[in-house]
Protein backbone atom coordinates (compact mmCIF):
# COMPACT_ATOMS: atom_id res chain seq x y z
CA UNK A 1 0.00 0.00 0.00
CA UNK A 2 1.32 3.33 -0.69
CA UNK A 3 2.81 5.34 1.72
CA UNK A 4 1.74 9.47 2.37
CA UNK A 5 3.66 12.40 3.25
CA UNK A 6 1.60 14.49 5.42
CA UNK A 7 2.87 17.40 7.47
CA UNK A 8 2.54 17.08 11.44
CA UNK A 9 3.47 19.26 13.79
CA UNK A 10 4.73 18.23 16.77
CA UNK A 11 6.13 19.91 20.28
CA UNK A 12 6.19 23.14 17.62
CA UNK A 13 8.28 21.40 15.31
CA UNK A 14 7.13 20.51 11.57
CA UNK A 15 7.83 17.36 10.20
CA UNK A 16 7.15 15.99 6.52
CA UNK A 17 6.73 12.21 7.62
CA UNK A 18 6.51 9.67 4.82
CA UNK A 19 4.83 6.53 6.36
CA UNK A 20 2.06 3.98 5.58
CA UNK A 21 -1.23 5.45 6.69
CA UNK A 22 -2.12 2.18 9.00
CA UNK A 23 -0.11 3.30 11.79
CA UNK A 24 -0.33 5.10 14.89
CA UNK A 25 0.26 8.23 15.94
CA UNK A 26 1.43 7.15 18.68
CA UNK A 27 4.06 4.70 16.60
CA UNK A 28 5.15 7.37 14.53
CA UNK A 29 6.00 9.79 17.13
CA UNK A 30 8.04 6.73 18.53
CA UNK A 31 9.62 5.30 16.31
CA UNK A 32 10.15 7.88 13.22
CA UNK A 33 10.69 11.10 15.46
CA UNK A 34 12.17 9.05 18.38
CA UNK A 35 10.14 10.64 20.97
CA UNK A 36 9.53 7.59 23.34
CA UNK A 37 7.93 9.84 26.21
CA UNK A 38 4.16 8.04 25.12
CA UNK A 39 4.32 4.76 25.97
CA UNK A 40 2.12 2.09 24.46
CA UNK A 41 0.23 0.02 27.00
CA UNK A 42 -2.93 -1.61 25.69
CA UNK A 43 -2.87 -0.36 22.37
CA UNK A 44 -7.07 -0.08 22.84
CA UNK A 45 -7.83 3.29 24.04
CA UNK A 46 -8.07 1.81 27.86
CA UNK A 47 -5.14 3.06 29.73
CA UNK A 48 -3.67 6.24 28.59
CA UNK A 49 -0.42 5.58 28.85
CA UNK A 50 -0.05 6.76 25.34
CA UNK A 51 -1.63 10.18 26.03
CA UNK A 52 -0.54 13.40 23.76
CA UNK A 53 -2.60 16.78 23.53
CA UNK A 54 -3.60 17.54 19.96
CA UNK A 55 -5.03 21.47 19.21
CA UNK A 56 -4.96 21.24 23.32
CA UNK A 57 -6.92 18.18 24.66
CA UNK A 58 -5.83 15.36 25.39
CA UNK A 59 -6.41 12.23 23.33
CA UNK A 60 -4.86 8.49 22.97
CA UNK A 61 -2.67 8.60 20.56
CA UNK A 62 -2.74 4.56 20.29
CA UNK A 63 -6.12 4.72 18.46
CA UNK A 64 -5.50 7.89 16.45
CA UNK A 65 -3.81 7.03 12.59
CA UNK A 66 -1.24 9.92 11.80
CA UNK A 67 -2.15 11.55 8.92
CA UNK A 68 -5.42 12.53 11.04
CA UNK A 69 -2.99 14.46 13.09
CA UNK A 70 -1.92 16.69 10.33
CA UNK A 71 -2.98 20.43 10.37
CA UNK A 72 -3.07 19.67 14.36
CA UNK A 73 -0.77 20.59 17.08
CA UNK A 74 0.39 17.57 18.50
CA UNK A 75 2.34 17.89 22.13
CA UNK A 76 4.10 15.53 23.76
CA UNK A 77 6.12 15.21 27.32
CA UNK A 78 8.93 16.19 25.61
CA UNK A 79 7.30 19.40 24.70
CA UNK A 80 6.11 20.32 28.05
CA UNK A 81 9.61 21.59 29.57
CA UNK A 82 10.37 25.05 29.01
CA UNK A 83 14.22 24.25 27.71
CA UNK A 84 15.61 22.80 30.99
CA UNK A 85 12.92 24.46 33.27
CA UNK A 86 10.47 21.57 34.29
CA UNK A 87 6.87 22.43 33.96
CA UNK A 88 5.22 22.72 37.54
CA UNK A 89 3.24 19.86 37.49
CA UNK A 90 6.80 17.70 36.44
CA UNK A 91 8.28 19.42 39.72
CA UNK A 92 5.21 18.60 41.36
CA UNK A 93 5.56 14.92 40.55
CA UNK A 94 8.74 14.84 41.82
CA UNK A 95 8.89 16.71 44.77
CA UNK A 96 5.77 14.73 45.90
CA UNK A 97 7.26 11.52 44.94
CA UNK A 98 4.38 10.61 42.80
CA UNK A 99 6.79 8.37 40.66
CA UNK A 100 7.68 4.52 40.64
CA UNK A 101 7.71 3.00 37.31
CA UNK A 102 7.23 5.97 35.41
CA UNK A 103 5.17 4.26 32.46
CA UNK A 104 1.81 6.02 33.11
CA UNK A 105 3.57 9.18 34.28
CA UNK A 106 3.80 10.84 30.64
CA UNK A 107 0.21 10.60 30.01
CA UNK A 108 -0.74 11.17 34.02
CA UNK A 109 0.85 14.71 33.82
CA UNK A 110 -0.59 15.92 30.36
CA UNK A 111 -3.65 14.64 31.42
CA UNK A 112 -3.20 16.83 34.92
CA UNK A 113 -2.24 19.58 32.38
CA UNK A 114 -5.95 18.94 30.51
CA UNK A 115 -7.42 19.08 34.04
CA UNK A 116 -5.73 22.07 34.98
CA UNK A 117 -6.44 23.84 31.93
CA UNK A 118 -10.43 22.85 31.94
CA UNK A 119 -10.75 23.78 35.82
CA UNK A 120 -8.03 26.30 37.38
CA UNK A 121 -8.10 25.47 40.98
CA UNK A 122 -9.21 21.90 40.44
CA UNK A 123 -10.71 19.55 43.42
CA UNK A 124 -9.77 16.05 44.34
CA UNK A 125 -12.75 14.85 42.82
CA UNK A 126 -12.02 16.83 39.91
CA UNK A 127 -8.28 15.85 39.47
CA UNK A 128 -9.67 12.31 39.53
CA UNK A 129 -12.21 12.55 37.14
CA UNK A 130 -9.37 13.86 35.25
CA UNK A 131 -7.05 11.16 35.21
CA UNK A 132 -10.03 8.67 35.01
CA UNK A 133 -8.75 7.54 31.66
CA UNK A 134 -4.80 6.95 32.98
CA UNK A 135 -4.34 3.99 35.02
CA UNK A 136 -1.77 3.59 37.15
CA UNK A 137 0.00 0.10 38.97
CA UNK A 138 2.94 1.54 41.07
CA UNK A 139 1.17 4.61 43.09
CA UNK A 140 -1.79 4.10 44.24
CA UNK A 141 -2.71 7.25 43.12
CA UNK A 142 -2.91 9.22 46.14
CA UNK A 143 0.84 10.76 45.50
CA UNK A 144 -0.05 11.53 41.88
CA UNK A 145 -3.59 13.38 42.69
CA UNK A 146 -1.50 14.99 45.61
CA UNK A 147 0.74 16.53 42.86
CA UNK A 148 -1.90 17.82 40.66
CA UNK A 149 -3.60 19.57 43.61
CA UNK A 150 -0.55 21.37 44.96
CA UNK A 151 -0.20 22.80 41.57
CA UNK A 152 -4.01 23.24 41.14
CA UNK A 153 -4.09 25.26 44.74
CA UNK A 154 -0.91 27.07 44.50
CA UNK A 155 -1.51 30.86 44.15
CA UNK A 156 -1.78 32.18 40.66
CA UNK A 157 1.69 33.34 39.99
CA UNK A 158 3.50 31.52 41.87
CA UNK A 159 4.88 29.53 39.68
CA UNK B 1 -2.35 -2.81 12.39
CA UNK B 2 -2.86 -4.56 9.10
CA UNK B 3 -2.80 -2.62 5.99
CA UNK B 4 -6.03 -0.30 4.69
CA UNK B 5 -5.84 2.42 2.24
CA UNK B 6 -6.87 5.88 3.66
CA UNK B 7 -8.23 9.37 1.92
CA UNK B 8 -8.76 12.40 3.83
CA UNK B 9 -11.28 14.15 1.32
CA UNK B 10 -12.48 18.09 1.60
CA UNK B 11 -16.13 17.70 1.10
CA UNK B 12 -18.65 15.47 1.49
CA UNK B 13 -19.24 15.19 -2.25
CA UNK B 14 -15.83 14.04 -2.54
CA UNK B 15 -16.28 11.72 0.68
CA UNK B 16 -19.40 10.27 -1.06
CA UNK B 17 -18.19 9.79 -4.47
CA UNK B 18 -14.05 8.35 -2.81
CA UNK B 19 -16.32 5.47 -0.42
CA UNK B 20 -18.49 4.97 -3.66
CA UNK B 21 -15.50 4.08 -5.99
CA UNK B 22 -13.70 2.32 -3.13
CA UNK B 23 -16.56 -0.02 -2.54
CA UNK B 24 -17.92 -2.61 -0.26
CA UNK B 25 -14.72 -2.40 1.80
CA UNK B 26 -14.39 1.24 2.65
CA UNK B 27 -15.48 2.38 5.66
CA UNK B 28 -15.96 6.17 7.37
CA UNK B 29 -13.23 7.00 9.99
CA UNK B 30 -14.95 8.85 12.47
CA UNK B 31 -12.44 9.60 15.50
CA UNK B 32 -11.66 5.92 15.52
CA UNK B 33 -12.10 5.03 18.98
CA UNK B 34 -14.39 1.77 17.99
CA UNK B 35 -13.18 1.15 14.47
CA UNK B 36 -9.42 0.98 15.18
CA UNK B 37 -10.13 -0.88 17.97
CA UNK B 38 -11.77 -3.59 16.02
CA UNK B 39 -9.19 -3.40 13.53
CA UNK B 40 -6.53 -4.17 16.24
CA UNK B 41 -8.36 -7.03 17.37
CA UNK B 42 -9.21 -8.59 13.90
CA UNK B 43 -13.42 -8.20 14.08
CA UNK B 44 -12.85 -5.64 11.00
CA UNK B 45 -10.73 -6.12 8.00
CA UNK B 46 -11.64 -2.29 6.04
CA UNK B 47 -10.11 -2.03 2.33
CA UNK B 48 -10.16 1.23 2.97
CA UNK B 49 -10.79 4.19 5.66
CA UNK B 50 -11.88 7.35 4.50
CA UNK B 51 -11.49 10.26 6.90
CA UNK B 52 -13.96 12.38 7.88
CA UNK B 53 -12.15 14.57 9.53
CA UNK B 54 -11.45 17.17 6.72
CA UNK B 55 -15.27 17.51 5.95
CA UNK B 56 -16.20 20.57 7.58
CA UNK B 57 -19.65 20.33 6.74
CA UNK B 58 -19.65 17.71 9.47
CA UNK B 59 -18.68 19.86 12.16
CA UNK B 60 -20.28 21.61 15.03
CA UNK B 61 -23.33 21.79 17.55
CA UNK B 62 -26.02 24.94 17.16
CA UNK B 63 -29.52 26.00 17.49
CA UNK B 64 -31.67 26.61 14.21
CA UNK B 65 -34.15 29.62 14.38
CA UNK B 66 -36.72 27.26 15.18
CA UNK B 67 -35.05 26.27 18.48
CA UNK B 68 -34.00 22.89 17.13
CA UNK B 69 -30.49 21.60 17.68
CA UNK B 70 -27.96 20.51 15.16
CA UNK B 71 -25.03 18.20 16.49
CA UNK B 72 -22.64 17.24 13.36
CA UNK B 73 -21.83 13.94 12.97
CA UNK B 74 -18.40 14.99 13.48
CA UNK B 75 -19.40 16.71 16.89
CA UNK B 76 -17.19 14.86 19.73
CA UNK B 77 -18.61 13.18 23.08
CA UNK B 78 -16.94 16.31 25.08
CA UNK B 79 -18.19 18.99 22.82
CA UNK B 80 -21.84 17.27 22.96
CA UNK B 81 -21.41 17.02 26.93
CA UNK B 82 -19.84 20.72 27.12
CA UNK B 83 -22.58 22.47 24.85
CA UNK B 84 -24.29 24.86 27.13
CA UNK B 85 -28.15 24.72 25.54
CA UNK B 86 -27.26 20.55 25.19
CA UNK B 87 -27.27 20.62 28.93
CA UNK B 88 -30.24 22.91 29.40
CA UNK B 89 -32.83 21.73 26.74
CA UNK B 90 -31.80 18.67 25.65
CA UNK B 91 -30.43 17.10 28.67
CA UNK B 92 -30.84 13.53 28.30
CA UNK B 93 -28.03 13.63 25.18
CA UNK B 94 -25.58 15.83 27.45
CA UNK B 95 -26.20 13.14 29.97
CA UNK B 96 -25.09 10.27 27.55
CA UNK B 97 -22.36 12.21 25.68
CA UNK B 98 -20.68 12.85 29.54
CA UNK B 99 -20.31 9.35 30.17
CA UNK B 100 -18.33 7.97 27.46
CA UNK B 101 -15.00 6.85 28.62
CA UNK B 102 -12.48 9.17 29.20
CA UNK B 103 -11.62 12.57 28.41
CA UNK B 104 -9.35 11.22 25.79
CA UNK B 105 -11.88 8.91 24.46
CA UNK B 106 -14.16 11.71 24.63
CA UNK B 107 -12.44 13.82 22.35
CA UNK B 108 -12.31 11.49 19.88
CA UNK B 109 -15.42 9.89 19.91
CA UNK B 110 -17.50 11.67 17.57
CA UNK B 111 -21.55 10.97 18.19
CA UNK B 112 -22.32 10.06 14.41
CA UNK B 113 -19.54 7.13 15.39
CA UNK B 114 -21.44 6.17 18.55
CA UNK B 115 -24.50 5.89 16.84
CA UNK B 116 -23.39 4.02 13.26
CA UNK B 117 -21.49 1.49 15.31
CA UNK B 118 -24.78 0.66 15.88
CA UNK B 119 -24.13 -0.92 19.44
CA UNK B 120 -27.39 -1.35 21.75
CA UNK B 121 -24.88 0.32 24.62
CA UNK B 122 -23.86 3.10 23.04
CA UNK B 123 -24.69 5.64 25.07
CA UNK B 124 -25.82 8.44 23.27
CA UNK B 125 -28.30 6.07 21.34
CA UNK B 126 -31.70 6.32 23.64
CA UNK B 127 -31.19 9.89 24.29
CA UNK B 128 -31.30 10.51 20.79
CA UNK B 129 -34.57 8.14 20.45
CA UNK B 130 -35.82 9.64 23.70
CA UNK B 131 -35.42 13.62 21.70
CA UNK B 132 -36.91 12.28 18.80
CA UNK B 133 -33.98 13.04 16.80
CA UNK B 134 -33.72 12.36 13.04
CA UNK B 135 -30.73 11.63 11.28
CA UNK B 136 -29.43 13.25 8.17
CA UNK B 137 -27.70 11.45 5.60
CA UNK B 138 -25.66 12.12 2.09
CA UNK B 139 -24.99 9.30 -0.21
CA UNK B 140 -24.27 9.50 -3.94
CA UNK B 141 -27.60 9.73 -4.71
CA UNK B 142 -28.72 12.78 -2.74
CA UNK B 143 -29.45 13.45 0.86
CA UNK B 144 -32.24 11.79 3.11
CA UNK B 145 -33.67 12.05 6.54
CA UNK B 146 -34.89 9.29 8.53
CA UNK B 147 -35.85 9.04 12.27
CA UNK B 148 -32.69 8.07 14.09
CA UNK B 149 -34.07 4.52 15.47
CA UNK B 150 -34.32 3.41 11.87
CA UNK B 151 -30.29 3.41 11.51
CA UNK B 152 -30.30 0.39 13.39
CA UNK B 153 -30.92 -3.19 12.28
CA UNK B 154 -29.29 -4.96 15.22
CA UNK B 155 -26.13 -4.98 16.81
CA UNK B 156 -22.99 -3.40 14.89
CA UNK B 157 -25.65 -3.35 11.92
CA UNK B 158 -26.65 -0.26 10.33
CA UNK B 159 -29.46 0.47 7.17
CA UNK B 160 -26.86 2.88 5.62
CA UNK B 161 -26.52 2.18 2.21
CA UNK B 162 -22.57 1.74 0.92
CA UNK B 163 -21.26 4.72 0.57
CA UNK B 164 -23.51 6.55 2.60
CA UNK B 165 -22.69 9.03 5.68
CA UNK B 166 -24.44 10.17 8.24
CA UNK B 167 -23.77 14.16 8.58
CA UNK B 168 -25.89 15.61 11.06
CA UNK B 169 -28.34 14.74 13.97
CA UNK B 170 -31.58 17.19 14.18
CA UNK B 171 -33.36 17.11 17.39
CA UNK B 172 -36.10 19.26 17.31
CA UNK B 173 -36.80 22.08 20.53
CA UNK B 174 -38.90 19.78 23.66
CA UNK B 175 -42.16 21.74 24.10
CA UNK B 176 -42.33 23.94 27.01
CA UNK B 177 -42.52 21.86 30.28
CA UNK B 178 -40.37 19.83 28.74
CA UNK B 179 -37.81 17.57 30.80
CA UNK B 180 -35.38 14.42 29.52
CA UNK B 181 -32.69 12.25 31.45
CA UNK B 182 -30.05 9.57 30.77
CA UNK B 183 -28.62 7.05 32.87
CA UNK B 184 -26.64 4.08 32.57
CA UNK B 185 -26.09 1.15 35.18
CA UNK B 186 -22.04 -0.12 35.10
CA UNK B 187 -19.92 -1.83 37.63
CA UNK B 188 -17.50 0.60 37.23
CA UNK B 189 -18.24 4.65 37.44
CA UNK B 190 -16.09 5.38 34.25
CA UNK B 191 -14.40 3.34 31.75
CA UNK B 192 -17.31 0.67 31.14
CA UNK B 193 -19.41 -0.42 28.93
CA UNK B 194 -23.96 0.05 29.49
CA UNK B 195 -25.25 -3.14 31.06
CA UNK B 196 -28.77 -1.09 30.79
CA UNK B 197 -29.02 2.50 29.37
CA UNK B 198 -31.93 4.34 30.04
CA UNK B 199 -33.56 7.31 28.21
CA UNK B 200 -36.69 9.49 29.13
CA UNK B 201 -38.31 12.78 27.83
CA UNK B 202 -41.35 13.94 29.31
CA UNK B 203 -43.65 17.08 28.48
CA UNK B 204 -45.65 18.27 31.60
CA UNK B 205 -49.01 20.28 30.48
CA UNK B 206 -51.34 21.71 33.55
CA UNK B 207 -49.84 18.91 35.40
CA UNK B 208 -50.32 15.81 33.98
CA UNK B 209 -48.22 14.49 31.24
CA UNK B 210 -48.69 15.55 27.66
CA UNK B 211 -46.11 13.28 26.03
CA UNK B 212 -43.51 11.21 26.56
CA UNK B 213 -41.08 9.39 25.31
CA UNK B 214 -38.97 6.14 26.51
CA UNK B 215 -35.67 4.35 25.04
CA UNK B 216 -33.62 1.37 26.26
CA UNK B 217 -30.55 0.74 25.73
CA UNK B 218 -28.14 -2.29 25.66
CA UNK B 219 -31.92 -4.53 26.65
CA UNK B 220 -32.28 -5.73 22.86
CA UNK B 221 -30.45 -5.96 19.48
CA UNK B 222 -30.82 -2.20 18.92
CA UNK B 223 -31.69 0.48 21.25
CA UNK B 224 -35.44 0.20 21.34
CA UNK B 225 -38.94 2.31 22.97
CA UNK B 226 -40.92 1.25 25.55
CA UNK B 227 -44.01 1.87 23.96
CA UNK B 228 -46.87 0.99 25.83
CA UNK B 229 -44.50 2.25 29.25
CA UNK B 230 -44.60 5.30 27.55
CA UNK B 231 -48.82 5.01 26.81
CA UNK B 232 -49.61 4.52 30.67
CA UNK B 233 -48.09 7.95 31.70
CA UNK B 234 -49.89 9.45 29.08
CA UNK B 235 -52.44 11.75 31.32
CA UNK B 236 -51.18 11.65 34.39
CA UNK B 237 -49.77 13.10 37.33
CA UNK B 238 -46.26 12.03 37.97
CA UNK B 239 -46.21 10.30 40.85
CA UNK B 240 -43.84 7.68 42.82
CA UNK B 241 -46.61 4.71 41.75
CA UNK B 242 -47.14 6.28 38.14
CA UNK B 243 -43.19 6.29 37.66
CA UNK B 244 -43.21 2.61 39.25
CA UNK B 245 -45.89 1.48 37.04
CA UNK B 246 -44.11 2.49 33.98
CA UNK B 247 -41.00 0.86 34.82
CA UNK B 248 -43.04 -2.61 35.64
CA UNK B 249 -43.99 -2.05 32.09
CA UNK B 250 -40.79 -1.26 30.68
CA UNK B 251 -39.16 -4.08 32.09
CA UNK B 252 -41.91 -6.55 30.18
CA UNK B 253 -40.95 -4.37 26.76
CA UNK B 254 -37.07 -5.35 27.21
CA UNK B 255 -35.28 -8.57 25.33
CA UNK B 256 -32.12 -8.65 26.76
CA UNK B 257 -29.52 -11.26 26.91
CA UNK B 258 -27.63 -13.16 29.39
CA UNK B 259 -24.01 -12.14 29.15
CA UNK B 260 -20.45 -11.30 30.92
CA UNK B 261 -22.31 -7.87 32.06
CA UNK B 262 -25.54 -9.24 33.50
CA UNK B 263 -28.23 -11.73 33.06
CA UNK B 264 -31.86 -11.29 31.64
CA UNK B 265 -33.34 -11.06 35.24
CA UNK B 266 -30.96 -9.00 36.43
CA UNK B 267 -31.43 -6.35 33.38
CA UNK B 268 -34.96 -6.63 33.51
CA UNK B 269 -34.03 -5.76 36.86
CA UNK B 270 -32.74 -2.88 36.25
CA UNK B 271 -34.69 -1.16 33.14
CA UNK B 272 -37.61 -1.55 36.35
CA UNK B 273 -35.91 0.72 38.74
CA UNK B 274 -34.11 2.63 35.89
CA UNK B 275 -36.88 3.73 34.21
CA UNK B 276 -39.09 4.79 37.28
CA UNK B 277 -36.36 7.11 38.18
CA UNK B 278 -35.81 8.51 35.19
CA UNK B 279 -39.10 9.08 34.52
CA UNK B 280 -39.31 11.31 37.88
CA UNK B 281 -35.80 12.66 37.18
CA UNK B 282 -37.21 13.95 33.82
CA UNK B 283 -40.23 15.27 35.01
CA UNK B 284 -38.49 17.10 37.99
CA UNK B 285 -36.28 18.42 35.14
CA UNK B 286 -39.40 19.86 33.34
CA UNK B 287 -40.97 21.65 36.11
CA UNK B 288 -37.41 22.70 37.13
C1 LIG C 1 -11.56 3.28 26.11
C2 LIG C 1 -12.89 3.38 25.44
C3 LIG C 1 -14.01 3.62 26.21
C4 LIG C 1 -15.26 3.70 25.59
N1 LIG C 1 -16.35 3.95 26.37
C5 LIG C 1 -17.57 4.07 25.79
C6 LIG C 1 -18.72 4.36 26.58
O1 LIG C 1 -18.63 4.52 27.80
N2 LIG C 1 -19.93 4.47 25.96
C7 LIG C 1 -20.05 4.32 24.60
O2 LIG C 1 -21.16 4.44 24.09
N3 LIG C 1 -18.98 4.04 23.83
C8 LIG C 1 -17.75 3.90 24.39
N4 LIG C 1 -16.65 3.61 23.61
C9 LIG C 1 -16.85 3.37 22.19
C10 LIG C 1 -16.57 4.57 21.27
O3 LIG C 1 -15.67 5.47 21.84
C11 LIG C 1 -17.84 5.34 20.92
O4 LIG C 1 -18.81 4.50 20.37
C12 LIG C 1 -17.52 6.49 19.94
O5 LIG C 1 -18.54 7.45 19.98
C13 LIG C 1 -17.31 6.03 18.51
O6 LIG C 1 -17.09 7.18 17.73
P1 LIG C 1 -15.84 7.33 16.75
O7 LIG C 1 -15.94 8.66 16.14
O8 LIG C 1 -14.59 7.01 17.44
O9 LIG C 1 -16.24 6.21 15.69
P2 LIG C 1 -15.34 5.36 14.70
O10 LIG C 1 -14.61 4.34 15.46
O11 LIG C 1 -14.57 6.24 13.80
O12 LIG C 1 -16.51 4.68 13.85
C14 LIG C 1 -17.41 3.74 14.39
C15 LIG C 1 -18.29 3.18 13.27
O13 LIG C 1 -19.16 4.16 12.73
C16 LIG C 1 -18.91 4.38 11.35
N5 LIG C 1 -19.03 5.83 11.18
C17 LIG C 1 -18.38 6.80 11.88
N6 LIG C 1 -18.84 8.02 11.54
C18 LIG C 1 -19.80 7.83 10.60
C19 LIG C 1 -20.65 8.69 9.86
N7 LIG C 1 -20.63 10.03 10.03
N8 LIG C 1 -21.52 8.15 8.95
C20 LIG C 1 -21.57 6.80 8.78
N9 LIG C 1 -20.80 5.93 9.47
C21 LIG C 1 -19.92 6.43 10.36
C22 LIG C 1 -17.53 3.83 11.10
O14 LIG C 1 -17.39 3.42 9.76
C23 LIG C 1 -17.50 2.68 12.08
O15 LIG C 1 -18.16 1.56 11.55
C24 LIG C 1 -15.38 3.53 24.19
C25 LIG C 1 -14.23 3.30 23.42
C26 LIG C 1 -13.00 3.23 24.02
C27 LIG C 1 -11.79 2.99 23.20
S1 LIG D 1 -1.86 2.50 24.90
FE1 LIG D 1 -3.29 3.96 24.28
S2 LIG D 1 -4.70 3.90 25.88
FE2 LIG D 1 -3.40 2.27 26.38
S1 LIG E 1 4.32 4.71 38.19
FE1 LIG E 1 4.31 2.70 37.43
S2 LIG E 1 2.47 2.64 36.31
FE2 LIG E 1 2.34 4.51 37.31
Amino acid sequence: MARQTHLLRVNGREHEILAEPNRTLLEVVRDDLRLTGAKEGCGTGDCGACTMLVDGRIVTSCLMLWPEAGGHEVRTIEGLADGSALHPLQRAFIEHGAVQCGFCIPGMILAGVATLERTPGATRAEIRDGIAGNLCRCTGYQKIVDAIESVAQAPAGRD
Amino acid sequence: MRHFDYARPTSLAEAVRTLRSLGEGARPLGGGTDLLVQVKEGHLRPAALVSLAGIAELDGVGLAGDGSLRVGARATMQEVADHAAVRERFSALADGAAVVGSYQTRNAATIGGNVCNAAPSADTSPPLVALSARAQIAGVGGEREIAVEELWSGPGRTTLEPGEIVTAFVVPTPPPGSGSHYERHTPRKVMDIAVVGVSTQLTIDGGVVAAARIALGAVAPTVIRAVRAERSLIGRAVSGEVAAEAGRIAASEATPIDDVRGTVAFRRYLVEKMTSASVLRSAERALG
